[in-house]
C-alpha cells in the first residue's frame, strides 16, 4: 500500500500515521520537512510552493513504487504542500512503516531524496527585505 | 501547423508573463520549440537545465510537437 498526492490545504498529519498503523508492522519511521526562517544567510518569511500537479503525482507514485519494490516495507505515504506556507509549516511529510526498522529508515530516506530530485515542485522564498526568489532556478550553471 | 497547449511554472511562468496558452508551431522539435519561446520570451534558463514534458509524462528533446500536445518545461525542481 503506497500513495502520493499533493495539497492545497494543511493535512491531519495523524490520520496519514494511522493508514500506515498495520497489523503486520513493527515499527514506523517519518520524515517531515518544515519550512525554516533562514537560507543562505538570509532571513526567510515563508514560502511559496506550486506543482504541475498531473506530472507530480505521476512522478511521485512511480517513486513509491520503487521504495515499495526495493524494500521490504508494510505501507507508505507521502504528501507534498503546495501555495503559501509560514515559518514552521510541513513542507512535506514521508511516512513508512515496515516490519523491521532497517527498511522502513532506507525507504524513508529514498522516498525524501528521489522526491527531492524529480517531482516537479518549486519554492519560491520571500524574504523579511521584501525580495522573492525561485529556488535552484537562480543558481547558475557551475553551480547547479 | 499543429496547436498546441504549453503551461508555464516558476521562473518560466514569471518570464513568460503567463500561466498558460494555445499556440500554433512549426518548431520540428521541442527544443526547437523552446527555442522558439526563448525568442519570444527571453526565457533565461538554458535548455541544458531543464526537462520537458508531454501530456504529464517526462518526454525527450527530440521529440516532435504534436497537435494537441500539452507542453510544459521543467525549471529546476526545489521541492522539499
Amino acid at each position: 500500500m503506497s500513495r502520493f498526492f499533493v495539497s492545497a490545504e494543511p493535512v491531519d498529519l495523524a490520520a496519514l500515521r494511522a493508514e500506515l498503523h498495520l497489523d503486520e508492522a513493527g515499527g514506523f519511521c517519518v520524515f517531515e520537512g518544515w519550512v525554516r526562517n533562514r537560507n543562505e544567510g538570509r532571513a526567510v518569511d515563508g514560502l511559496d510552493y506550486e506543482s504541475y500537479e498531473p506530472l507530480a503525482v505521476n512522478e511521485g507514485t512511480q517513486i513509491m513504487e520503487e521504495a515499495c519494490a526495493q524494500f521490504a516495507i508494510s505501507g507508505a505515504v507521502a504528501m507534498h504542500r503546495v501555495g503559501s506556507l509560514k515559518i514552521g509549516d510541513v513542507a512535506v511529510w514521508i511516512g513508512v512503516s515496515a516490519p523491521h526498522r532497517d527498511a522502513a529508515f532506507k525507504a524513508c530516506r529514498y522516498i525524501i531524496d528521489e522526491i527531492k530530485l524529480r517531482v516537479p515542485v518549486w519554492k519560491k522564498e520571500r524574504y523579511l527585505d521584501g525580495d522573492t526568489e525561485w529556488i535552484a532556478c537562480h543558481q547558475t550553471e557551475a553551480g547547479s | 501547423m499543429p496547436r498546441i497547449d504549453l503551461e508555464y511554472f516558476a521562473i518560466l511562468r514569471d518570464q513568460a508573463g503567463r500561466q498558460k496558452e494555445t499556440r500554433e508551431t512549426n518548431a520540428a522539435s521541442l527544443a526547437a520549440l523552446y527555442d522558439e519561446l526563448t525568442d519570444a520570451y527571453g526565457f533565461t534558463l538554458s535548455r541544458a537545465r531543464l526537462r520537458v514534458a508531454v501530456n504529464a509524462a517526462f518526454s525527450t528533446w527530440e521529440q516532435p510537437v504534436n497537435e494537441g500536445d500539452i507542453v510544459v518545461f521543467i525549471p529546476p525542481v526545489s521541492g522539499g
